[in-house]
């Protein structure tokens, strides 16, 4: 897959960098500009220290040619002075400060590209993900975990982001002010040269070695450590449990156990770290001892002189953070490198579920869902087998059956959130291919077990669908899903925020939500997937005949496990292992004496048992 | 009107979804830099580590005095050894070892420092998170009901690391401290003129320093913020995706996430302005210093005043000034946040432990399984009491089942059983022995417990159900599984008993989590168990098998149950109707049924469990009942 390959990351990583070329090309001026000051600056301290050897009336000797010509063309602006050394130490002096000073901005403007451009592509990167991920169809999302999918949102975003601010501008400077420098030093002097610079492989080396070594264990200690945040987690969360069999001993030993592995491990980066540091401080040093001792006898013999020994030295202080940065840099590369891998590994995927070109919305006649002959499965198992069946408006399906017989796979595709294998799906004879998903999401209501509650206000989770809506429309909703009333008992009334960190609805108040916000909408079909499990029989009774003006003209499926939900329904399936078995009203299907019968006998002739007032008083 | 799609197509925010909303930042109040008494603290677990971390500083002077000695014996190569005046090629060789022996205890200080304090700082690390940890395990209930999790995670994990790096920093700052007084009084004793002509630039440093200082921080404060809100648009995005996408949600969602990513790009950016704008001032500063040594020191040198010598090490001194300075003024930021975090976190440690074991507590090796209630009176928030002068008996062996109304006291009842809380008056004897006399291990074992919402914790089933007792062995587990009905299904996992149970057994459904949870109860074989039924309906077939293995359950023990339904209900030796904290009737099921009252109105409504009745019907029943004994 292009793309996905460390080059061909790098290559997309870098096009995308290429689109802000006047911000590039500013910053590779500033490149230039910086590392042409900062190698300055060790050539004006050497003639510095050159003039201030000058003997008393003799000729000034800077032994760096283009300072002393510039020496020189500036004395022969202003003019020599009473001491021409001392004129010489002035300019010197200011071109340094000059020097330093332009180094400070152009260092500036070039690490501000780099963080802008950085931000830029992280947020380009952000967006493009984002969008993603909502087009994905739901087989995808089940399939991956929701943790998995917001670290690469998140922290593999940032890794790339880190990589072209750190690595990618600071690449060019590195390679321009280290080439460059070492061009410098070696055409000064060759020997000295290369000894000065004998520290840039093995600290260059070290830092690559240590920041990739340091890497991997730094992936292995989050592991543990979110391996260790698990077991706490899981601590405090089923603290009565532990409370209960008093096993607090059992839990100190598994935090423990945990615990010390993040302690190996944290160790182990210490260990890295500390060596690291220390033998590149020790390689810089030894190579700074040879250049004293190999350049301090070229001066006694007079074949150097001082200044240019000092222009060597201040050379290798230049030079020393910008090559352990190149390790820095190396890291960002892998980093960048992984991350990059792993985002367009998801932005390059096709999703499954999506409107095929020319689709048309979906045109409503009447509002008439029929399943023709509809199969599905996953990896060659079928988990539903030639379902067929019709719902008209003003008219509701239920559908029962034992747990993973499909029901809900049932209620997942009439939403679009898969497609059948074979068969087809059809709302007043379109097929659902054929339409937008976004039509067709807007005509069909699906209401979930499982409410998700947004941190936001109660209203605006009703109003989840439509946040236009007029707040009468939404209090309307929540009055029909019988949930009005403890709304407005609540402190902040519909202002009141729920979600996480705010007040938490019990299982049936999250299902009513859940109702109040598919009707809001109006669609055109509503389908209940056994959602009423936590809601008592009589309010289900109070939202059935509540929603009996909406119901009557349009299309209802009813899924449930629950027989007391669905038996005024006026055709109901019965699905075992994913076909339907048994299909009619419910006397009829009593009368068959089949699944249904059976069910039947479980579940309300036992409540009726329990109820009738007995002598044995035994256990059930 | 505009339909949505208008709306939508024109990118405008919809007045009902959320904008200013998302997480905030994690309670970071930049508090006083300085908290004696929490130092105090701190410094006892620092000092288990005392040997240690002097040898640290040690090294860390070491590290210093070597890191300034080795410019001045630059400056004395270039004097002694190379001044045309004196062509000594010994002298040289002499200096230049002199050099590597200062670069010999440089490079074994450097290596110790940074060694000894990260490792010291990470066991401390380790230390101060166990101590939390442990002392939560040994916390009441109560406190624990009033805490967020998420808070005391917080503190385990991201206040302990902000001690962590405060202690790293803490040290270097130390040696960073020593560098600077070394450097300075290094420039000062080589000449004390030029020295002090250099140091005027510090001063100025410092001062821009601090005026940028707030500045800066308000802006990378404020990027983090809107980065985190990103974040949690992202997740909350991720998380309730099914949502999103069965409304239609997808445009509005994208259009304020992008509000969002926009605002952190703005922050970013300035937060990055600030961060690059101190280059230029050291760099000029950097330059100034030089410039001074070039005129000032040059001059001198040509006046005789000063040998070459003393010009090159301030040169070398000069480039490695400023970094002891940049790094001082941001272990001030650390300082405050480790400050906050030091706080909050002995705040955890200082809650008192409210129940803890009496010296000379009993630990009886059996008790026979009665429970008592004598004048209980107790309530969770002072003056508000939810059982009021409760008594009542339990004897070895029996069932009883603990109705009424939400709020009643049902639940608190059985809590007081296990010692969760410590009454107000009165006392709780189980087997004989008051709870308080007994400790609270023995107290675990004899009481069992099964809640409504079973906890499992990730890892085997196997190991989810020794879980009370580490020593049961293979057969206890299945023969327990088999009570209770469980086996069958385990078994039918692919990988049996050695199945990884997700996070809460999230791949088990509710019923079979359950059965799972009554095994673990029968395996951990206490003579008394405590049980609160479920209430979420569990499809039929689940349970039936959950109704025979609650009977399995209870054989052979003392059970208490808080029942939901009639089926429980009527087949227990004994139903105890709580009503407002007092016990309004006792009795077996036909007891009650010929006495008329509560129950027997709740009863005979018909419904399957007690629990579908609703609020006015309970009310209304209550009433009646309170009417009728009159």
């Amino acid at each position: 897959m292009e793309g996905t390959s460390s080059v061909g990351v790098f290559m997309r990583i870098t096009r995308m960098a290429l689109q802000y070329r006047q911000r590039l090309f500013f910053g590779l001026v500033s490149i230039f500009l910086a590392s042409g000051f900062q190698l300055a600056i060790p050539i004006l301290i050497g003639s510095a220290v050159d003039a201030a050897q000058s003997l008393e009336g003799a000729e000034t000797v800077i032994s760096n040619g283009s300072v002393s010509s510039a020496v020189d063309s500036i004395k022969g602006v202003f003019g020599e002075g009473s001491n021409p050394a001392k004129t010489a130490l002035i300019i010197i002096a200011v071109l340094l400060f000059v020097a330093s000073v332009g180094r400070g901005v152009s260092a500036m403007f070039q690490n501000y590209v780099g963080e802008s451009v950085g931000q830029s592509i992280g947020y380009e990167l952000r967006m493009l993900y984002y969008e993603k991920l909502q087009r994905l169809s739901f087989s995808y999302h089940a399939g991956v975990h929701t943790g998995d999918l917001i670290t690469r949102g998140i922290l593999d975003v940032e890794g790339v982001r880190m990589f072209v601010q750190t690595a990618l501008l600071r690449t060019v400077f590195l390679v321009v002010l280290i080439g460059t420098g070492m061009y410098l030093m070696l055409s000064e002097d060759l020997t000295l040269g290369l000894i000065s610079l004998s520290f840039v492989p093995f600290v260059a080396w070290r830092a690559t070695a240590a920041r990739l070594k340091l890497r991997s264990n730094w992936y292995a200690l989050q592991e543990r450590l979110s391996a260790l945040t698990k077991v706490m987690d899981e601590n405090l969360g089923g603290i009565t449990v532990v409370r209960a069999f008093q096993s607090q001993e059992h839990e100190m030993k598994k935090f423990d156990i945990t615990s010390n592995e993040t302690l190996a491990l944290a160790n182990v980066q210490v260990g890295i770290r500390a060596s690291n540091i220390s033998m590149m401080g020790l390689a810089f040093m030894l190579a700074m001892a040879a250049v004293l001792w190999v350049g301090g006898l070229q001066v006694i013999e007079g074949t150097m002189r001082p200044g240019e020994l000092v222009q060597f030295l201040a050379f290798m202080s230049i030079l020393l953070q910008p090559v352990r940065q190149i390790g820095m840099m190396v890291n960002g590369y892998a980093r960048g490198s992984a991350s990059g891998g792993r985002l367009f590994a998801v932005l390059d995927i096709d999703p499954e579920i999506k409107d095929k070109p020319g689709a048309k919305d979906l045109n409503i006649t009447s509002g008439t869902l029929e399943f023709h002959n509809v199969s599905f499965g996953y990896e060659g198992e079928h988990t539903l087998n030639g379902i067929s069946f019709k719902a008209e408006p003003g008219h509701t399906v239920g559908i029962v059956g034992p747990p993973g017989s499909g029901k809900s796979t049932i209620a997942h595709l009439v939403p679009r959130f898969y497609d059948p294998i074979e068969g087809h799906i059809t709302i007043d004879g379109q097929d659902l291919r054929d339409i937008t998903l976004d039509s067709l999401r807007k005509a069909v209501g699906i209401v979930e077990q499982d409410t998700f509650l947004f941190m936001a206000s109660v209203e605006h989770n009703v109003a989840y669908g439509d946040p236009w809506a007029p707040d009468d429309r939404v209090e309307l909703a929540s009055k029909y899903a019988q949930l009005g009333d403890y709304i407005e008992r609540l402190p902040g009334g519909y202002d009141t925020m729920v979600g996480e960190r705010g007040v938490s609805l019990s299982g049936g108040q999250r299902q009513r939500l859940s109702i109040a916000r598919s009707i809001l909408l109006k669609p055109q079909l509503i389908v209940f997937d056994d959602s009423t499990a936590a809601i008592d029989a009589a309010t289900e009774q109070r939202i059935r005949a509540a929603l009996t003006d909406l119901t009557k003209d349009r299309a209802t499926i009813i899924i449930s496990h629950r027989l007391s939900s669905l038996m005024h329904a006026d055709e109901i399936l019965f699905i075992e292992a994913g076909k339907i078995v048994e299909r009619g009203t419910h006397e009829e299907l009593l009368t068959q004496g089949g699944h249904y019968n059976d069910l039947y006998e479980l579940q309300i002739r036992r409540s009726e048992d329990s109820s009738r007032s007995s002598d044995d008083g035994g256990a059930s | 009107m505009a339909t949505r799609s208008t709306h939508e197509r024109s990118h405008e925010i919809p007045p009902k979804a959320s904008i200013k909303l998302g997480p905030t930042v994690d309670e970071e109040v930049f508090g006083d830099a300085y908290n004696g008494q929490m130092v105090r603290r701190f410094i006892k677990y620092v000092a288990v580590y005392k040997v240690l971390l002097w040898v640290a500083i040690a090294a860390v002077l070491v590290f210093t005095v070597s890191s300034i000695a080795i410019p001045l014996i630059i400056k004395s190569v270039f004097d002694d050894a190379i001044n045309t005046g004196s062509i000594s090629r010994s002298k040289l060789s002499t200096m230049v070892i002199i050099f590597l022996a200062a670069v010999g205890f440089n490079f074994v200080a450097n290596y110790l420092q940074e060694l000894i304090v990260g490792r010291v700082a990470e066991r401390i690390l380790i230390d101060m998170r166990r101590a939390m940890y442990e002392h939560i395990q040994r916390l009441s209930l109560s406190f624990m009901d009033k805490t967020e999790i998420g808070k005391l995670m917080s503190r385990l994990q991201g206040d302990v690391a902000a001690l962590q790096e405060f202690l790293q920093t803490a040290v270097f700052a130390i040696g960073d401290l020593v560098l600077l007084i070394g450097i300075i009084g290094a420039m000062v004793w080589l000449d004390w003129r030029l020295g002090l002509m250099t140091l005027t630039v510090l001063p100025t440093l410092f001062i821009v320093r601090i005026i940028w200082m707030p500045y800066a921080r308000r802006s990378f404060l404020r990027a983090r913020v809107t980065s985190s809100i990103v974040s949690g648009a992202l997740a909350e995005n991720i998380n309730g995706i099914r949502a999103v996408q069965g409304l239609s949600r997808e445009h509005v969602n994208y259009d304020l996430f992008d509000i969002r990513a926009k605002d952190n790009l703005k922050a970013a950016n300035r937060a990055a302005k600030f961060g690059v704008m101190m280059l230029p001032i050291v760099d000029t500063l950097t330059g100034a210093a030089m410039a001074i040594i070039v005129i000032a020191g040059g001059f001198f040198v040509l006046g005789g005043t000063i040998t070459v010598g003393v010009m090159v090490a301030f040169v070398l001194f000069v480039q490695r000034f400023f970094d002891p300075i940049r790094a001082l003024t941001m272990h001030y930021n650390v300082l405050q946040r480790a400050m906050a975090s030091g706080e909050r976190i002995f705040e955890v440690i200082d809650v008192p432990v409210e129940i803890a074991d009496k010296p000379n507590a009993l630990d009886p090796e059996e008790i026979d399984g009665s429970i008592k209630f004598e004048n209980v009176t107790f309530g969770y928030l002072p003056d508000q009491p939810i059982l009021k002068n409760i008594n009542f008996e339990v004897k070895p062996g029996e069932t009883v089942a603990l109705v009424g109304p939400t709020g009643s006291g049902k639940t608190s009842t059985t809590a007081l059983v296990h010692r969760f809380y410590d009454i107000w008056e009165g006392s709780v004897k189980v087997g004989g022995h008051d709870v308080r006399d007994m400790t609270q291990a023995s107290l675990g074992r004899h009481v069992s417990m099964v809640l409504q919402e079973p906890f499992l914790f990730s890892g085997t089933i196997f190991e989810n159900i020794i879980y009370a007792k580490d020593d049961a062995t293979r057969e206890d587990v299945i023969e327990a599984a088999q009570a209770v009905g469980a086996h069958e299904f385990i078994m039918k996992l692919p990988e049996g008993y050695e199945t990884l149970l997700q996070q809460r057994g999230g791949n088990l459904s509710l019923g079979q989590r359950q059965l799972i949870s009554f095994a673990r109860a029968i395996v951990a074989d206490a003579k008394i168990l405590v049980l609160d039924e479920a209430t979420a309906s569990i499809d039929s077939y689940t349970e039936m098998l959950i109704q025979q293995a609650l009977a399995r359950l209870m054989e052979g023990r003392t059970g208490m149950v808080i029942a939901h339904r009639l089926a429980t209900i009527r087949g227990a030796d004994r139903i105890i109707v709580l009503q407002d904290g007092e016990i309004v009737e006792m009795g077996n099921h036909n007891e009650l049924m010929a006495l008329g009252g509560l129950y027997a109105r709740l009863y005979s409504m018909n419904y399957a469990s007690f629990d579908d009745i609703p609020d006015e019907l309970i009310q209304q029943a209550m009433q009646d009942s309170q009417g009728s004994s009159t």
